[in-house]
This record gives C-alpha cells, sequence and structure tokens, in this order.
C-alpha cells in the first residue's frame, strides 16, 4: 500500500453534520433509548388526559400535559439518552479514538448536540401527532417562544447530561440519570404543574432546570407568554453545567 | 540520539504528572520523567517497555490526547498539543483499547470515520486486505480480539495518514492475524508512512521496529537498532555480532578460571547449572570443550543461542519482579 502525503480533513459543517447524523441513527436504532424517548413520554402523556390528575389547572386535560410532556421528551433525550451513550463511549474509549480524527473534541460535542436537537424534532412531531388528535390546542402566541425555550432546555440538559458522564463511571451514570429522570420528571415541575406540588417543593422547583422548562413551557402553550425567570434559570443551568463540564469532563 | 532523513515526530525531555492522587496523599504522580525521541519518515519506531513504563502516555502526549507537563513534541512540524484538524487528518492513531462503539457495524463505522477526511484510502481495498469482509455483519461487541484490532487498524488507516500510532498492536492477534498485520504494517512502512508503535513484546519489536526505544520507569535506558541492542554492554571485540548465551549442566562447583576470555563469566547460576553470554568465538567452544575432555567431564545438557532482546532488555532493566 502507497502513502500518500497531503491527508486533509473533510470541512467542519461536514465533519458536525456526519457526527450528528451518525449519533442520532445510533439513537434510534437502540430499544432503550427509544422506549426512554418516545414510549415513556407517550404513556405518561395518555395517562395524564385519562385521568383527573391535571384538573382545575387550565381549560382542558391536554392542553395542561402537552407541554410537560414535551419537557419531559428534552429530558429525556439530552440528559438521559445522551448522558448515558456519552459514559459508555467514554469507557469504551471511543470518545479517545473519535478525538484523534479530524472530528476532534469540540467536533464530537457538536455532533452530539446536533443528535440531541434531531431528536428532540423527532419527538416534538411525534407528540404533536398524538395530542392534536385527542384534543390539544396550543396558545397560537406561545408556539415560537415555547419550541426556542425547549431548545434552551435541551441545551441546559444536554450540560448537565455531559458533566455526569464526563466525571463519573458509566453504570453511575446510568443510575443517576435513570433515577433524575424520574424524581425531576415526577416531583420536579416537569409533568406536574408546580402548584400541585407540596408547599416546601414550590420554592425551590422553579430554580431546577425541570422545573423552568416545565412552567416556562406551560406559560407559553397555555397562555401564550414568555416567563422571564424561566429562560434566566435555564440559561443559569446551561452555562454553570456546560462550564463545569468544561472543566472536570475526563476523557478516559 | 540519532538523526532520520526525515523525521516526523521529535519528543525532547518529555514529562507528565498525573493525579493528584488519593493515594498518594493528594500528590502528583510523575509517570514521565524524562524521554526523549525522534521518529522517521518510512521507519518503524518502537517503544519498548515493561507495563507502566510511561509507554503509551509519552505516545498520548504525542497524539494530543494528554496534555504534556514539561518538554517539547513536534508532530509533522506542529505541535500536537494545540494543533487542529490539519494535523490529526495527517495522523493515524490506533488505541490500546481499540475505541470503537460496541453497538456499530464494521463497514458502516469505517464509512463514517472514512467522512471525516477529504481523500479518504478506498474502503474495499482496506477491508478485503484486512479480511474485514468476513465479520462485516457483526457488531463490534461481538468480535473477537483479533478481529477488533484489525478492525482498529483499519479505522486509524482510513485517512491516509502520513503517521501511524500503533499501541500495542499485536495484543489479542491470533497468529495469523498477527502475520497480516505485521506484512502490511512492513508495506506501509516501504510505502513511505512513519510508523511508531508501543510493545511490551520483544519479538514484536525484534521483528518490526528499525529502531528502538526502551523505555523505563519514566525515561529512556538504551537505543539504537536491534543489531546495536543485541551488542548492548558487550566489549569492543570483532566478534560483536556473536554475542550468544551458553547454557550447560555439569557436576556442582567446577571452577572455570582462564578457560574462556576474560570478559565472559561463567556463572553457576543453580547448582550444577552454569550460564556464559558474551561475544563467543568458535576458538571459545573449542577451548570450553577441550577443558570438559581433559577432566571428562560430560554436560548433562548443553544448548546455545543468539542474544535476544529480551535478554538485553532484562539486563538493562533488571530481572525482579516489580
Amino acid at each position: 500500500m502507497t502513502t500518500a502525503t497531503g491527508a486533509a480533513p473533510a470541512p467542519l459543517l461536514r465533519r458536525i453534520l456526519l457526527q450528528g447524523k451518525y449519533e442520532a441513527a445510533t439513537m434510534l436504532r437502540n430499544g432503550e433509548q427509544l422506549i426512554l424517548a418516545v414510549v415513556l413520554p407517550l404513556l405518561a402523556l395518555i395517562g395524564l388526559t385519562v385521568t383527573p390528575l391535571l384538573d382545575g389547572i387550565g381549560d382542558s386535560r391536554i392542553n395542561v400535559a402537552v407541554p410537560g410532556i414535551l419537557a419531559l421528551c428534552a429530558m429525556s433525550t439530552a440528559f438521559t439518552g445522551q448522558g448515558i451513550a456519552t459514559g459508555f463511549d467514554r469507557r469504551y474509549g471511543v470518545l479517545r479514538f473519535l478525538s484523534t480524527t479530524p472530528l476532534g473534541r469540540a467536533g464530537l460535542i457538536a455532533g452530539k448536540i446536533l443528535a440531541v436537537l434531531a431528536v428532540l424534532v423527532i419527538q416534538v412531531v411525534i407528540v404533536a401527532a398524538v395530542a392534536f388528535p385527542l384534543g390539544w390546542q396550543p396558545n397560537p402566541l406561545g408556539l415560537l417562544p415555547g419550541l426556542c425555550l425547549l431548545v434552551l432546555g435541551a441545551a441546559a440538559f444536554t450540560a448537565l447530561g455531559l458533566l455526569v458522564a464526563g466525571t463519573v463511571r458509566p453504570e453511575a451514570t446510568l443510575a443517576i440519570t435513570n433515577l433524575l429522570w424520574i424524581l425531576l420528571g415526577a416531583v420536579g415541575g416537569i409533568v406536574v404543574p408546580m402548584q400541585r406540588l407540596p408547599e416546601l417543593a414550590q420554592n425551590t422547583v422553579h430554580l431546577l432546570p425541570s422545573g423552568a422548562l416545565g412552567e416556562g413551557l406551560r406559560d407559553a402553550f397555555l397562555q401564550g407568554v414568555v416567563n422571564g425567570n424561566a429562560v434566566l434559570v435555564l440559561l443559569m443551568w446551561t452555562v454553570l453545567a456546560g462550564a463545569a463540564a468544561i472543566r472536570w469532563f475526563k476523557w478516559n | 540520539m540519532r538523526s532520520p532523513k526525515s523525521p516526523v515526530l521529535t519528543i525532547d525531555g518529555l514529562i507528565k504528572d498525573v493525579g493528584p492522587l488519593p493515594t498518594l496523599d493528594g500528590k502528583m504522580l510523575r509517570v514521565v520523567s524524562d524521554v526523549s525521541l525522534i521518529a522517521g519518515r518510512g521507519e518503524v519506531t518502537a517503544l519498548l517497555g515493561a507495563n507502566g513504563a510511561g509507554k503509551t502516555t509519552t505516545i498520548e502526549c504525542a497524539q494530543g490526547l494528554q496534555k504534556r507537563t514539561g518538554g517539547t513534541i513536534t508532530l509533522l512540524g506542529a505541535d500536537p498539543g494545540t494543533a487542529g484538524a490539519d494535523l490529526r487528518a495527517r495522523v493515524g492513531v490506533m488505541l490500546q483499547d481499540g475505541g470503537l462503539p460496541p453497538s456499530a457495524r464494521p463497514i458502516p463505522l469505517l464509512r463514517h470515520i472514512a467522512g471525516m477526511y477529504r481523500n479518504p484510502r478506498p474502503l474495499d481495498e482496506l477491508v478485503q486486505r484486512l479480511g474485514i469482509d468476513s465479520f462485516s455483519r457483526t457488531n463490534v461487541r461481538r468480535l473477537s480480539g483479533g478481529q477488533k484490532q484489525r478492525l482498529a487498524l483499519a479505522a486509524a488507516l482510513i485517512g491516509n495518514p502520513e503517521v501511524l500510532f500503533l499501541d500495542e498492536p499485536s495484543a489479542g492477534l491470533d497468529p495469523q492475524s498477527r502475520q497480516l498485520v505485521f506484512e502490511l504494517i512492513a508495506e506501509l512502512r516501504d510505502g513511505g508512512m512513519g510508523i511508531i508503535l508501543t510493545t511490551h513484546l520483544m519479538d514484536d519489536a525484534q521483528r518490526l521496529a528499525d529502531y528502538v526505544y526502551i523505555i523505563d520507569g519514566g525515561r529512556n535506558v538504551a537505543e539504537g537498532t536491534v543489531a546495536q541492542l543485541l551488542q548492548h554492554n558487550m566489549p569492543e571485540t570483532p566478534h560483536r555480532d556473536h554475542v550468544r548465551t551458553l547454557h550447560f549442566e555439569a557436576l556442582p562447583g567446577l571452577d572455570f578460571t582462564g578457560v574462556l576470555p576474560a570478559e565472559i563469566e561463567i556463572r553457576e547460576t543453580r547448582s550444577g547449572s552454569y550460564t556464559a553470554t558474551g561475544a563467543l568465538t568458535p576458538e571459545d567452544l573449542a577451548a570450553l570443550t577441550a577443558w570438559w575432555a581433559h577432566h571428562s567431564i560430560m554436560p548433562g545438557s548443553l544448548s546455545m543461542e543468539a542474544r535476544s532482546l529480551e535478554d538485553v532488555f532484562l539486563d538493562i532493566s533488571g530481572r525482579e519482579i516489580r
């Protein structure tokens, strides 16, 4: 075999798009990830619409339920799914190998963010496809702010997922992210609105990324308003967790 | 240090500390204290050393995977610690643990990695050459050690690099795979690639390397071509390339003073078991057998072998278990 001189990288954008596509396809082929990303949120959506759990909050059960389910989707994909995948990639040396290719560390992270966004788009389409026939009527004024907030929430949860995946063993990442998914999903202000939580929890939950995203999405899709506090809280979590991940992420 | 015609990698006085470690009361541990080397284009350069000697840390600093504490590294004219995608595209890396995702299948994985390069090597050629077609539909997690190593080598070569790093390339290889991989490495070297490999297997270094650096305790302890190293610590004689190790068993407690030249000592390693290492001549052998005949001694066993790199290594780094 001959050796050519002048080997060159593919353009940056192409490398990131390729990695995003590859990671998204890997996520969508993984059965456990699909259960977490699609099946459980849909079950929760149906559960919330057939039980009286959310009665008395908004004009209909489905309108109150859908924003929370979208927040749950973001947490599933960006935090739990992506965190577990990254944790095991780290264990198997995949992160180290890919960072020696032209993709590099920055390209790898950019690809992961892209994959999270791609899967999130698919989740939103599926949830909408189920919610509209069930009578979902989002406030039209809140659609754009709501979707922007969803992306911001995904950014905060991606940073947190990377922080966990990059600092503890993959088995611990698995345990932590799954446990937090259940805890934050149930009592962290995601699917159950804050006013249904105990008084003690109400004072702290709006400072959590889960509470900020859940309440922010409900304010957008129910009333069509932008919740400035929620935006600030999510920005803070994104910056803090992102900085901590950059500082403490161990590649091997 | 030597100066190859066209260096691809130069490491000068590398220092690497890791930690702080709780087992050292929160202090740093110096895993590489002073390693220097030069690797050339069209050559196989081997870093040879026991496990934990600092070989992998050294080449991971050269690959930009670890930040060095001190010293300088120049890889293809750039500093790998700060260089970007342009340098990474010219360097292929095969990691010790492979670094391949367990759920991936070989061909889509290689195609994905090839996409990161502007002019990748043709996939079919590599797949066929490394025998990957025979397991192309199996997930990485189900591959044997040898299959994983071949796939990792293909992944390192897909970008058509000028420099190739191989960390313990024959780990887990069956004899057929090893032959295949070694032939390919020699061919790539002849094609002009600069190849840097680490190994703790003396045989690998002896078969593959044009130049060997022996690393021990985080520093260089010896270097040279295999032929030069085999003469390491041997006195200057016209017969330096006749370095042999002689073993024989006879009566215990024999005194061989004056039988062989003074620089070749016959040691009784166990009761009645004797060893001599040195540049032995035919006349030395004749003198020894004549002495046996004169004293009516018939050895119980007698063997002689060329000095191996392993003997040199053990002479240099000591024989104690660490």
